[in-house]
């Protein structure tokens, strides 16, 4: 713990209001056939994506849910360019020109390349979150990131950081059971837990346990493995090796444990026989079918998922009206993803009232988010790649240095905001973060950042025109908050951004509606630009320093 | 001072912390004279608040449905020509005392008439064909504390620079790079520390979490504290003001009456009050005296003279200089409806124990036949006004007065040259944020490597326990001007928050560090 940490941790006393009660539902999986207005797109965009843009809110309230819901979780995403040398202008990399990508590049064990190479891959992986599409694709990647961790700090080469992040995205939205399989076997996992050294001779148990504690069967009331579950399966997982010239792995027969594997009663008993020779390998198999005849896999799956993307208490309602039904879609589904994330976001529980707003917002989805929903310029990807990544880079430090570092989280389980009763997303927000929050969205609606020659700026004016009606400033607030905000806020605080700020004090609103006019006539008169950008500036800088847009 | 008092594992601690009495020490000479400015939003009507009793017939002419009639205007002793609104008793009443300086015809070259470009005009100092996107207010605290925020709260500066009542992020205070103000209606900030007023939140999990983290946003905002503090100390203000509630000027200023009091060190208080576009129905067309403006005006004088009372009883009224400002003056002429439009130049009101007190300047010259689009012409440049408070109020050097303003202004005779404080403070000022000590590591468990930065000559280094005992003295003697490190070994002592106190001349900073198991 450092001093910071130390200082702030216990400095958020309860608040005096008493929540301990509070309403929640008893709605359940029953598809949602309600409103489907601005409020509820926002919801679900706030939810899935990274920030709901005027342009997405405009695009799916002219679909319905379901076509959403099939956008955005069935939409097939094309594989993204992967990251390049963005970084020879300060140091050549021996094997890969700039601006060709180095994740087929041989590791360079000297100097300082790999490290570049890994900040490449941390910037762009920063960019593909800022220029996501209309797919729940990269939410879900860092979902599966706070799952089967890896911390890039640990890990060499940066070719193996690159294939566990190809390999995240590319099972997302795919099957759970071929998820864990990759991941088993992927070089910087086996690296990051041990499993490249787990040897017949000294079985090494530290996959062979997070692969049941965190990965699949987790900790839950009905979760009963047994140490010597932990010892069969690391048995079971011995003779694998990362390999540095294919960034993959070998699978080494000889340091194979080629005994039978016998597991507890809470498995059934199951022996997993043991095999020589090449089909040592196929042991993974039986013992992912093993763990995946667990129930209690998929309810420790939803949980999880509920955690993430709807609220972190989970009540004895929830639990059977929600997580239960839930787990069940996912195994009559063979494990497939997406029909689960199709359940529950077209789910009256999930658009329940009670359920909106409730989300803190962690610092990726609060950084990335503001970018995204104002739209904020950055400099071409291909055009312009080395400013491009040295502006992805900055945005990876915004939200690393509120303490959520993309591609490090802190331990294996992931951050802390997911699984840390009692207070879960509250972690993210302490007298440490909130003020770096607040200065970046201040200086964000102010002067912007200057990263790569090129700033990096709220441009208020824009936003506003992208609203139906900026010219009402009644209509400018409310439509301001509409995207801006999931909580809502009273007449006292609408009327006191329209009056305070839009209209500086004054109480004819059409000074506001001369002023916008005066503007659109002549949008290159600085004194007539400046009179509404200032004002617009006060206003954005108000509503993202108030508490209620730390809420999603 | 930022204190949050608190308790782990058995000791307590102060976050931000610097020892009381430390700063005490450091800071006993009168460095805080405060601007309170007073923005009156939507164009104050000058012509009938400061009265031109020697041209009363041009001026009845021009405006003869709305002209207070000469007989209800207030007089003020010394002062034939020139009266003030029947409204105004207790402006009129600290005039006569020799509180109150009037300067006539206050306004700019070539003046805008829209409320918001006139507006900026007025926060930033900027010519009227220019845009600036700073604020005059926010230059001079850029000047005086060039390193905000970085390194704040500090020992020298624990409080605010500046602080804005009612309103929000008010380009008068916005710097070169940063707002250099607090806004204190803020929901989550201060003003709602003071008062208590936020939107409720609900009984779901979304209002729980809203309420955290508006708990957080208290607790840890690093002034929240010193805020809270400083309005807690003062108990008992004048009764001088309105029922709360009833003039909301007067509220704003009774809470920097209360914060001054308080001991914060606040450079700046910003106020407002709005309504003054009357482009109608300016005055009840049976009697002239009364009416919308009136009842502006009497808002206006009686909240400033309740200030005033209150400044004297909380004993503070020699540190601080008042000043009145709106966008424009209205037009001499009064329109049909009661009412007056968008004007150029315009009086305004200074006040306080240093004033020199009167009236600046003549009287506007009215044209016997008024048109409509005539407007009183300036005598004054506003921004002579703002460089004359720099430079007598707050002591800056009329060199750098011109830097602060971007361009060179008259200095007028406003406040008693008898005012300013020793240049030192502004050296002082300058350097803080500066972080001279530091220590690692910290949290420490046996001992601690402490660093500082002497500009040479006689450096001190103290280490105090929370009690503000002494525990230690790790150097006293003269030394080259460089970046030193000591070693602190707390082997022996209690686990908890030591400080260590860095004194080199006029600069001395506080680091807190703590020890634990």
């Amino acid at each position: 713990m450092d001093r910071r940490d130390f200082l702030t941790s216990f400095q958020a006393k309860a608040p005096e209001q008493d929540f301990s009660q509070i309403d929640r539902t008893l709605s359940g999986l029953t598809p949602y056939s309600g409103t489907w207005g601005t409020a509820e797109v926002t919801h679900l965009l706030k939810r899935t994506l990274f920030g709901a843009t005027v342009a997405d809110v405009n695009y799916f309230k002219s679909k319905t849910l379901a076509q959403t819901i099939d956008e955005l979780i069935n939409a097939v995403v094309a594989e993204p360019l992967p990251p390049v040398n963005n970084y020879n202008d300060t140091t050549a990399d021996p094997d890969v020109p700039a601006g060709e990508t180095w994740v087929n590049a041989a590791h360079v064990k000297t100097g300082n390349i790999n490290n570049l190479r890994t900040n490449s891959l941390l910037s762009w992986w920063t960019g593909l979150q800022l220029n996501q599409g209309r797919s729940i694709t990269e939410k879900m990647v860092l979902f599966w990131h706070n799952h089967f961790v890896t911390e890039t700090s640990n890990i060499n080469p940066a070719g193996y950081l690159y294939k566990y992040n190809a390999l995240l995205r590319a099972n997302a939205l795919g099957n759970f059971k071929d998820f864990v399989k990759q991941i088993t076997v992927n070089p910087a996992m086996l690296v990051y837990l041990n499993g490249n050294v787990n040897v017949k001779a000294a079985p090494d148990e530290n996959y062979g346990r997070e692969l049941q504690e965190l990965f699949t069967i987790g900790k839950g009331p009905d979760s009963k493995y047994t140490e010597d579950d932990v010892k069969a399966a690391a048995k079971v997982l011995t003779g694998y090796k990362d390999d540095l010239t294919t960034y993959g792995y070998t699978f080494n027969a000889a340091k194979h444990d080629t005994t039978d594997k016998t597991f507890s009663a809470f498995y059934n008993n199951t022996v997993v026989k043991g095999l020589t020779g090449a089909d040592g390998e196929k042991e993974l198999d039986a013992l992912l079918d093993m763990l995946l005849a667990q129930n209690e896999v998929a309810m420790f799956i939803c949980r999880k998922l509920y955690r993430f993307f709807v609220y972190y208490t989970i009540d004895a309602a929830t639990e059977s009206n929600v997580i239960a039904p839930l787990a069940t879609v996912f195994r009559n589904n063979n494990y497939n993803i997406r029909p689960v994330l199709a359940a529950l976001f077209s789910s009256e529980h999930f658009f329940d009232s009670l359920n909106r707003a409730c989300v803190i917002k962690n610092p990726i989805d609060f950084s990335i988010g503001l970018c995204r929903e104002y739209n904020v310029a950055f400099p071409d990807t291909t055009t312009d790649y080395v400013n491009a990544y040295k502006a992805w880079s900055f945005m990876y430090t915004v939200s690393r240095d509120m303490n959520q570092e993309l591609g490090n989280p802190p331990n294996v389980a992931g951050w802390p905001a997911y699984y840390q009763e009692p207070q879960y997303h509250e972690l993210w927000i302490n007298s440490d973060t909130l003020p770096k929050r607040n200065r970046f969205s201040d200086t964000m609606i102010a002067n912007g950042y200057t990263k790569g020659g090129k700033k990096i700026v709220i441009d208020p004016i824009a936003f506003a025109t992208t609203l139906p009606e900026p010219r009402d400033p009644n209509k400018l607030v409310a439509d301001s908050l509409g995207i801006l905000y999931k909580i809502d806020v009273s007449q006292n605080t609408r009327d006191y951004l329209k009056t305070q700020v839009l209209l500086s004090g004054q109480s004819t609103d059409a000074y506001w509606t001369t002023a916008w006019d005066n503007y659109i006539n002549d949008p290159t008169n600085n004194t007539n630009k400046n009179i509404v950008l200032s004002r617009l500036k006060a206003m954005y800088k108000y509503i993202m320093d108030l508490s209620e847009y730390q809420l999603s | 001072m930022v204190v949050m008092p608190s308790l782990i594992n058995g000791f307590s601690f102060k976050a931000y912390g610097s020892l009381p009495l430390l700063n005490a020490i450091a800071n006993s000479q009168n460095s805080d004279h405060v601007l309170v400015l007073i923005q009156l939003n939507g164009g104050n009507d000058g012509l009938n608040t400061v009265i031109p009793l020697d041209q009363y017939a041009a001026y009845t002419n021009a405006r003869s449905n709305i002209a207070i009639a000469e007989k209800s205007v207030l007089k003020l002793n010394g002062v034939d020509k020139t009266g003030i609104h029947p409204a105004m008793t207790g402006i009129q009443q600290k005039f006569n005392d020799g509180k109150i300086k009037i300067v006539q015809s206050v306004g700019y070259p070539k003046p805008s008439f829209s409320h918001f470009r006139a507006t900026d005009i007025w926060l930033s100092a900027a010519d009227s064909t220019e845009t600036l996107d700073s604020g005059w207010m926010g230059r001079y605290l850029d000047y005086e504390y060039p390193n905000y925020p970085t390194g704040y709260p500090n020992s020298q500066m624990p409080d605010p620079l500046a602080i804005q009542i009612g309103s929000i992020l008010s380009l008068g205070l916005q710097g070169p790079d940063v707002n250099m103000g607090m806004s204190i209606t803020d929901p989550t900030n201060f003003y709602n520390l003071i008062n208590g007023i936020q939107d409720p939140a609900p009984n779901t999990a979304a209002g729980k979490e809203l309420t955290f983290i508006r708990t957080v946003a208290k607790q840890t905002n690093a002034y929240a504290a010193s805020i809270t503090d400083a309005a807690n100390k003062i108990k008992t203000q004048s009764p001088a003001y309105p029922a709360a509630g009833t003039n909301s000027l007067a509220d704003q200023l009774k809470i920097v009456a209360r914060l001054i009091a308080g001991g914060l060190k606040t450079k700046v208080y910003m106020v407002n009050l709005g309504g003054f576009d009357n482009h109608d129905n300016q005055v009840d067309p049976a009697n002239t005296s009364i009416g919308v403006h009136a009842t502006l005006l009497g808002k206006v004088s009686e909240a400033v003279t309740a200030f005033m009372e209150d400044l004297k009883f909380l004993s503070i009224s020699d540190r601080v200089l008042g000043m009145t400002f709106s966008e424009f003056g209205r037009r001499i002429k009064s329109n049909s409806s009661v009412g007056t439009d968008h004007g150029a130049a315009a009086p305004m009101f200074l006040f306080g124990d240093h004033v020199i007190p009167g009236v600046l300047g003549d009287n506007p010259a009215l044209p016997a036949n008024a048109n409509v689009n005539d407007n009183i012409p300036m005598q004054y440049d506003f921004r002579s006004i703002y460089g004359s408070i720099l430079e007598e109020w707050f002591c800056v050097k009329s060199a750098d007065v011109s830097n602060v303003l971007l361009k060179n202004y008259q200095s007028l005779p406003l406040v008693n040259a008898d005012a300013c404080v020793p240049t030192s403070i502004h050296e002082q000022n300058v350097r803080a944020g500066e972080t001279l000590i530091t220590n690692y590591p910290n949290p420490f468990v046996e001992s601690t490597t402490i660093q500082f930065e002497t500009a040479g000559e006689h450096t001190l280094l103290q280490i105090f326990d929370t009690m503000g005992k002494l525990v230690r003295t790790l150097t006293d003697k003269a030394y080259a001007s460089g970046i030193y490190t000591l070693e602190f070994d707390a082997t022996g002592l209690g686990t908890g928050t030591y400080y260590a106190r860095l004194q080199n001349g006029l600069f001395q900073q506080v680091r807190t560090m703590i020890k634990v198991q």
